[in-house]
């Protein structure tokens, strides 16, 4: 929780070209018949009815086979994010449309939601005019607004979850659930940090809340599961933050960052990461700062990812950088999975500590260079 | 390139005719680049030379020491690393910017290539001296990460362990340091932060420490300074114009041989707690004696003045040795260790206070040397055998490093012959 991203008032309204936002309540128009292209997600395998399609809104309609909860995702180069769907549980098929120009994709699946996911080519043909490099930074508020809509789906999904755990008094399950929940809120905080009065209240730690402030939120729960373990009288907080947390989620889909927030997003995530998720003081109570870091990370990536065609054509050595330094920080921070999530923050020794603080700095320093790339 | 100070135009050039420091430097031999010496404490000196600056420079009264471990794996990433700390390095100890946009002629929305603190200071004498740690030739795990364990002078042996040695690992040791001394503070610092920041992804740091009230001379135009127990340090140092003993003593040569470092020199850096607490209740003459000199003049005991030859056989006034068998000065004196002799160039620190309420302040012990199998491990062994001093300090960290030749010029960088 820190101050305003500034928006510079030049760089607002930009027009968005080509891709629009997309859900499950599209009407499903493929550029071919025999509609959505259908996708069996297994715990093992990610089978795509079909490798390619035309260019123009595809869609593909996943049924989970496996026991995990699983995920789907359409990435273009660099990982970036052309649509995904998160939250795919066992025997219930979802829908997802995504407008694709010709070029080359890649279909993911992610069972158990961790890793790069199960990978497979996937061509879309077709004749589309090449964008203009101010289109393409348009286009980047699109695909970033796209993925903070994916986000926000499931952060509703889980924080109501949570709640629900925390008023019936499941201890067990709220504590499993809150580093789940905040993974998405963690993944699109320079979203959420626009609505300052929104964030504390809904992430405020107990030394952050102002004077006259009430400690609430994610961390006053996190504080009385993992101290007390007395949550009988957090019904309240926790309906406060499911009203919270619903209108950061209107808000923030009705937001537009511009390209220069976005780069400046992406920085602020891995300052999020060197400050707060190394040190341990985001979750001190549950020492669940590793999901917050690889959230933060993941989100931090997405920016960098929706600006990334226009970085290319201006930066191409600092995709080059910045693509190396992503999987190192990746690499590293995957010697601490434990199961499906991570290690505790204070499971974890001053070396391995440091190592990722040194992986971060090298990370940030040339995702610092990209506002200054793409201004 | 952006001047800190637009009135520099050309750096180290040395003010002509002042006193002091700047005409000893004028007699200075076999110190090649160092021997432009600062005319003024804001001085620059120069960076280029046949030996790094850093080594027979006259002290600077403060230092920021940093040792980094390599964590890239790749060869081609350390010796570019090395090419920027290089330029980096010309440009800082001439009083630019760290980098070729500075402090504040950038664009607004990225941030700049210097950190900006030292804007609107001279060059105040910053040096700026590397060295190459024995685990950058090979890991304690007997990895050679970079090809180079074939390099490795052999006079770069990792130190043995001395008696009483309380070494904390975590501040020992290293792959590379820098070692940045100016008589600004604020300068040597805004040195190494913006070397760390141009390392980020190639280096970590590992440690480092500051220093002040340098504790030796290392030139007759400079007095000797005093260390925290109160006692001058460094008056049989080798100093400056001391050309031939620097050619015998300082410099390795080709000889030595390993050719990348000729004209280079070996360092070893030992951070030496002292109890000052128990020191200071002791009393005058018993400190004396520990030391072998007297406090205020620093003259070895039985003699009158500081720089007197010393006489160890002199009688006392009791009929023993004016100068005590387990006296530091005896124990540490060529004369007692075949005469070896090595180039201090420490720093006093104080590092706040610990725990128990005891200032955490000591030596930073520096020592240049050409082989410190021969000069610096039959010294540290006698004293650690028979110091009596050992009573009242802790040798907490120590590290050996090999530090190149001078950089020849623009073309020229850091270590580029051992990476040839």
């Amino acid at each position: 929780m820190r101050k305003h991203l500034l928006v510079p008032a030049a760089l607002l309204g930009l027009t968005a070209f080509g891709l629009t936002g997309c859900g499950t309540d599209e009407p499903t128009s493929t550029g071919e018949a025999g509609g959505p292209i259908a996708v069996t997600a297994s715990d093992s395998a990610c089978e795509v009815a079909r490798a390619e399609s035309a260019a123009g809104t595809v869609s593909f309609k996943i049924s989970n086979t496996g026991s995990k909860v699983n995920e789907f995702y359409i990435y273009a180069s660099g990982d970036r994010v052309m649509g995904e769907k998160e939250n795919i549980l066992p025997g219930v098929p979802v829908e997802l449309h995504v407008e694709l120009p010709a070029g080359t994709y890649e279909a993911a699946c992610k069972p158990g939601m961790v890793g790069d996911g199960i990978r497979s080519k996937f061509t879309v043909t077709g004749s589309a005019a090449p964008l203009t490099s101010d289109q393409k930074l348009a286009d980047a508020t699109t695909s970033y607004q796209r993925y903070v809509k994916s986000q926000t789906d499931a952060l509703l999904v889980k924080t109501e979850e949570f709640v629900n755990a925390v008023k019936a008094g499941d201890v067990a399950k709220a504590k499993a659930l809150f580093p789940v929940a905040r993974t998405y809120w963690e993944r699109i905080e320079p979203v959420a940090e626009i609505f300052g009065d929104l964030d504390p209240k809904i992430d405020g730690r107990e030394d952050v809340v102002t004077e006259g402030m009430a400690f609430t939120g994610f961390h006053r729960i996190e504080k009385d599961l993992w101290t007390s373990g007395d949550i009988s009288k957090d019904g309240p907080i926790a309906d406060q933050l499911l009203t919270d947390v619903k209108e950061i989620v209107t808000k923030a889909n009705a937001e537009k960052l511009s390209p220069l927030q976005l780069a400046n997003g992406a920085k602020e995530l891995l300052d999020e990461v060197a400050t707060g998720k190394i040190t341990g003081e985001e979750d001190r109570y549950s020492h669940t700062d590793l999901w917050d870091f690889a959230a933060n990370v993941e989100g931090s990536k997405a920016a960098v990812a929706a600006l990334r065609p226009a970085l290319e054509e201006r930066s191409p050595d600092l995709v080059t950088k910045l693509d190396a330094a992503f999987k190192t920080v990746e690499t590293t921070l995957a010697k601490h999975r434990a199961g499906d999530g991570w290690k505790l923050h204070n499971q974890l020794s001053q070396a391995e500590l440091k190592e990722l603080s040194d992986v971060i700095n090298a990370l940030a320093e040339p995702i610092s260079q990209v506002a200054g790339a793409i201004k | 390139m952006v001047s800190r100070r637009k009135a520099l135009t050309l750096a180290g050039v040395g003010v002509a005719g002042a006193a002091g420091v700047a005409a000893a430097a004028s007699v200075l031999s076999g110190g090649g680049e160092s021997a432009t010496a600062s005319g003024t404490a804001a001085d620059a000196i120069t960076f280029y030379g046949e030996h790094q600056a850093g080594i027979v420079t006259p002290a600077q009264d403060r230092l920021h020491f940093v040792a980094f471990d390599v964590i890239t794996k790749d060869r081609a990433d350390l010796i570019e690393l090395l090419q920027k700390w290089t330029a980096a390095a010309a440009r800082m100890t001439a009083g630019h910017d760290a980098g070729v946009i500075g402090a504040v002629s950038g664009i607004a929305e990225a941030p700049p290539d210097d950190t900006g603190e030292a804007l609107g200071l001279p060059p105040s004498g910053l040096t700026l001296t590397i060295g190459f740690g024995p685990s950058l030739f090979r890991t304690a795990d007997g990895v050679d990460r970079f090809g180079l364990a074939a390099r490795r002078p052999a006079a770069l042996d990792e130190l043995p362990a001395f008696r009483g040695d309380a070494l904390k690992p975590e501040i020992s040791g290293g792959d590379l340091c820098i070692q940045a001394c100016a008589n600004d503070p604020q300068v040597a610092v805004h040195a190494i932060r913006n070397l760390a920041r141009i390392g980020f992804g190639k280096v970590t740091m590992r440690y480092s420490q500051l220093g002040f009230g340098r504790t030796s001379s290392t030139s007759r135009a400079q007095a000797t300074p005093r260390n925290l127990m109160g006692f001058k340090d460094g008056t049989n140092n080798l100093k400056a114009e001391d050309g031939d003993l620097l050619t015998e003593h300082l410099w390795a040569a080709p000889a030595d041989g390993t050719q990348w470092m000729a004209g280079g020199s070996y360092l070893v850096t030992r951070k030496i707690r002292m109890v000052i607490e128990t020191w200071d209740r002791t009393s005058l003459g018993e400190q004396e004696a520990i030391i072998g000199r007297n406090k205020g003049e620093g003259a070895p005991l039985g003699h009158a003045k500081e720089f007197d030859q010393i006489d160890f056989a002199r009688k006392g006034a009791d009929g023993g040795p004016a100068i005590a068998m387990d006296a530091h000065v005896r124990l540490a004196h060529p004369e007692q260790n075949g005469g070896v002799r090595l180039l201090r160039r420490g720093y006093n620190f104080v590092d706040g206070s610990d725990a128990l309420g005891r200032l955490d302040a000591g030596l930073f012990f520096i020592a240049y040397q050409r082989d410190p199998r021969k000069q610096f491990v039959p010294v540290q062994r006698g004293l650690a055998k028979s110091d009596t001093l050992n009573e009242y300090i802790r040798h907490e960290s120590s590290a050996v490093w090999a530090c190149p030749p001078g950089v020849t010029g623009p073309q020229d960088f850091w270590g580029r012959a051992l990476f040839a």
